[in-house]
């Protein structure tokens, strides 16, 4: 065992001794840098590790949690005693425990790059510059820029259990980042692009980042204010991995059993079009939802959410499993501490046949949406509107930019009406999906 | 009150000479100014769900944040251990943003002033957890006998105290105890066979576990909750276009938030980002608008005594009937810019680097009776309830999203409408700004604000504002 190991599993062996009848404990350890560059000089610079640990004890079926920063003998002992005491004001639930089987996905998932590690500050910071330096000198419209940013992480994550789960991963990823402010008669508009990968070798060169992220900002200029209309809409993978993230929290056990989701009694319907496929991984390497077991000690798995339109399963942990007369997919997640909730492994949409040039191509007219701002799913009703920017199609092409305006719709709906989802899928978080198109949605703008 | 007597003097033997080692370290490559915040941070949160109480959590997290600036660059690093090797280790890590000869810092240090916002012997995290235990029972309880179509409730509690101290190259000691706590409930509601709908609200600040029991009870969330869930069973599709809209009092106040205060923070100001940059002096909001950004309000949740770099919190007019007064700074851009500071630099926690933000931010009252606002208005849209915002600082293009809003028919509310995002333009969407109330509200104390990934506890106020031009997102096109 590892260091972190023994400490994580010392807790659980101690809390049981103090009377818990079950325990977990999560231990997690992380160091950051960024640096922050703008008009190609270094704005801040920042580099620090921290490390807390976590427990949670069932005394029965009444569960308490705790965490601390504090690693020392005490310090745990104070953390372990603090959740047995917790879990005297918590209520019998028949529902609470731990999962039934523990273990770790065996293949090698590629989390840990050492040349993360290795890399020298003056090497990110030379990223960061070369990328806000290709945006600024992609244009002479291209003016200001609100900076360019390198972060690196490294971490390690540590799980332990009174089943005699004991595990630990290490984990690390490397991101680029650039926002150019782009300006033109009085209309001034930013974007950003950026890479991230888990190894040093996996990010885009900087010159592409802040070339894409000019680009962007660029088509942006002279925005017009569409008039209120339905019409179909075509969500870049950057807005159709925000409208899948809504998706998520409709299929997650804690929605399901809450009935607190539209998606609630509907397993093995058809709540979608044939276009849709949902699928969430955990066990791709290199990728940023995967990871060798969950927040429970659960191993990590492939489920297919919805297949061609129909629902086939949830997405669940131990406890939203028990709820439903189900089984855990491996789902668990928690910060250090507390009861865990629901969270995506890599969650994302299988890409289709169609390019998005082909996709846009097939339109009359309708709207390509590069951003939304603020909007959230109504996860209950399926309710869904949003701030949007993009560009307008006309005849097959990009015509010209539009902004202020709003798109809305009921995703129940939605996904009926989702007529194709691209063939451009990339991996650049945890939740992923291509172009995708919605026959028609509400604009609102004036 | 002297170092000697404070949390980290008592708790982990911090002395003067200790703080002084700390900055000269950070200062040893030289540099204009450095300085350091610690933070002892205790939270308590709870949790009811099915009637049950499912989850109890309480934890601790400490450490000490090391700022180094030199011109336009900053350096930072920290460490969760207090150890003097640490923070040492953590001083030349932040020293090394500066190349050359060390600077030399004012030796001693001189308190600052600060506020008395909340005074209080006894912090609610420092209260036995049965009588917390006891708010969420009671609203789990009040939510269930609201009415019988409501059929789900879920009760939250949750308070933290926050010790922090801040010392500086320039000879400034602060420190202060920062309470807070926060109750929240969502309810779902259905009609037998229909979809359920979902209410939600909450409150608190920087209050005492009494808030709770005499002025904002358990009873008083539960029932607003479970009435804006029952509302939502009646609602019809919300209008899509421009219309006129009118913001009833309090939450709604994020208008505020997004449209105007996130681009009058100083950092987008002095790098030419903010859609309002340059714009001092100039109308952005119609006359009747003077919006004022207030850390000094006693026992609310976006009030504080000292800002996060050691500064005593201020009352900042930001535009005052109509026109543009001042940004929001932190040191750094008061430095850079040459503005006195405003009291408004502010982090998450020790990990992250100041920046300037909102504390509570709210227009005042107007002279129109609230029910003449509504009568003016042959047709629109009444918003009495927000979720969240956001802003396009750039662009100025910012969103904020109705979750209970009612058609105004012939100068009556008529029909609620579903949820929808209302989206405008900053510099513009107050000039449509033609009636303000006499009924400024502040908000029940649940706000968070985001920027850059840091997020602070903030209040917002509007009395019923009618605005005779704004985009809502509705589907009923």
């Amino acid at each position: 065992m590892t260091e972190l190991e023994k400490i994580a599993a010392g807790a659980v062996e101690l809390a049981l001794k103090s009377g818990a009848t079950g325990a977990e404990c999560t231990i997690s350890e992380s160091a950051e840098f960024e640096v922050n560059v703008r008009m190609r000089e270094i704005e801040s610079l920042k580099e620090a590790a921290s490390r807390g640990a976590g427990i949670r004890v069932l005394a029965g079926r009444r569960g308490g949690s705790s965490y601390t920063s504090d690693f020392s003998k005490d310090g745990i002992a104070k953390m372990v005693q603090a959740a047995l005491d917790l879990a005297k004001i918590t209520t019998e639930d028949p529902h609470a425990g731990l999962p039934e089987e523990c273990g770790r996905f065996e293949g090698d998932l590629a989390l840990y790059d050492p040349a993360v590690a290795a890399i020298e500050t003056q090497w990110k910071i030379d990223q960061a510059v070369a990328a806000e330096s290709s945006a600024l000198a992609a244009d002479p419209r291209v003016s200001n820029s609100k900076g360019a940013s390198f972060e690196s992480h490294l971490g390690t994550r540590v799980f332990a259990n009174s089943l005699g789960f004991v595990g630990s991963y290490r984990h690390s990823s490397c991101g680029l980042a650039a926002q150019p402010v782009a300006a033109q008669n009085g209309s001034t508009e930013r974007d950003y692009w950026y890479t991230s990968a888990r190894a040093v070798a996996g990010l885009e060169n900087p010159e592409l980042v802040g070339r894409k992220a000019a680009e962007r900002a660029l088509r942006r200029l002279n925005p017009r204010k569409i008039a209120t209309q339905r019409a179909p809409v075509v969500f870049e993978p950057r807005t159709a991995r925000a409208l899948l993230g809504e998706l998520f929290d409709a299929v997650s056990g804690s929605s399901i059993y809450r009935h607190a989701s539209f998606l609630t009694g509907k397993l093995g319907e058809k709540i979608a079009s044939e276009a849709l496929t949902v699928i969430d991984d955990a066990t791709l390497p290199g990728l940023f939802g995967s990871s060798p077991f969950d927040d429970e000690g659960v191993p990590a798995r492939r489920t297919v959410v919805i297949e061609r339109g129909v629902l086939r399963n949830y997405l669940l942990n131990t406890y939203t499993a028990r709820k439903l007369g189900m089984k855990t997919t491996g789902n668990a997640s928690r910060g250090l501490s507390g009861n865990a909730g629901v969270g995506p492994g890599n969650f994302y949409i299988e890409a289709g046949s169609q390019t998005p040039e082909q996709i846009i191509g097939g339109l009359k007219a309708g709207l390509y949406v590069t951003e939304l701002i603020g909007g959230n799913a109504n996860t209950v009703t399926g309710d869904y509107s949003a701030g949007a920017a993009g560009l307008w199609i006309e005849n097959g092409e990009l015509a010209y930019p539009v902004s202020e305006i709003t798109i809305a719709g009921n995703l129940e709906r939605m996904l009926m009406d989702l007529q194709q989802a691209g063939s451009d899928l990339e991996f650049r978080s945890s939740i992923a999906a291509p172009t995708l198109l919605v026959g028609e949605m509400t604009i609102s703008g004036h | 009150m002297p170092l000697s007597e404070s949390f980290f003097a008592s708790r982990f033997g911090l002395t003067e000479r200790d703080l002084q080692n700390y900055l000269s370290d950070a200062l040893s490559a030289g540099g204009d100014y450095a300085d350091l915040y610690f933070e002892y941070l205790s939270t308590s949160s709870l949790s009811m769900d099915e009637g049950i109480v499912k989850s109890a959590t309480q934890g601790v997290t400490l450490g000490v944040g090391v700022r180094v600036i030199a011109g336009e660059r900053t350096g930072y690093a920290y460490s969760d251990d207090l150890s003097p090797e640490k923070i040492r280790k953590a001083a030349r890590v932040a020293a090394c943003i500066a190349r050359g000869p060390a600077s030399v810092i004012k030796t001693g240090f001189e308190e600052s002033p600060r506020h008395n916002l909340y005074p209080m012997l006894r912090a609610p995290n420092e209260t036995s957890l049965a009588g917390r235990v006891d708010l969420i029972q009671r609203a789990d309880r009040a939510a269930r006998a609201y009415d019988s179509r409501v059929f789900q409730v879920q009760a939250g509690y949750a308070d933290s105290l926050r010790h922090v101290l801040v010392a500086t190259s320039e000879g400034r000691l602060t420190f202060d105890r920062q309470p807070m706590a926060r109750m929240s409930v969502t309810v779902l509601a259905r009609q037998s066979g229909g979809q359920p709908q979902q209410g939600h609200s909450g409150g608190g600040g920087r209050v005492m576990l009494d808030f709770f029991l005499n002025e904002k009870t358990p009873e008083y969330f539960a029932r607003e909750a479970a009435r804006q869930a029952i509302v939502q069973l009646d609602a019809v599709e919300a209008p899509a276009g421009e219309m006129t809209v009118v913001l009833g009092p309090g939450w709604p106040g994020i208008l505020l938030h997004e449209a105007v205060g996130h681009g009058l923070e100083a950092d987008f100001n002095r790098k030419g980002v903010s859609a309002f940059a340059g714009r001092i002096g100039q109308q952005v909001a119609s006359a009747l608008c003077t919006v004022i950004d207030d850390g000094t309000i006693g026992s609310r949740r976006g009030s504080i005594n000292m800002d996060d770099e050691g500064l005593a919190t201020q009352r900042n007019v930001l535009i005052e009937n109509g026109v543009l007064r001042g940004y929001l700074q932190d040191k750094l851009s008061s430095r850079l810019m040459r503005s006195a500071p405003t009291g408004s630099g502010r982090r998450e926690s020790y990990q992250q680097i100041p920046m300037p933000r909102m504390t509570n931010t709210y227009m005042l009252a107007g002279e129109s009776d609230p029910e003449e606002i509504i009568r003016s208005v042959p047709k629109g849209i009444y918003c009495a309830n927000f979720g969240g915002g956001q802003v396009d600082i750039t662009s100025g293009n910012f969103v904020f999203a109705a979750s209970e809003s009612y058609l105004i028919e012939g100068g009556r509310l008529t029909r609620p409408v579903r949820g929808a995002t209302l989206i405008g333009n900053g510099p513009e969407a107050l000039k449509y700004v033609s009636m303000v109330g006499n009924d400024l509200k502040l908000d029940e104390g649940l706000g968070v604000c985001s920027k850059e990934g840091q997020h602070v506890p903030v209040g917002v106020g509007i009395p019923t504002l009618k605005i005779d031009r704004m985009t809502v997102g509705g589907t009923a096109a």
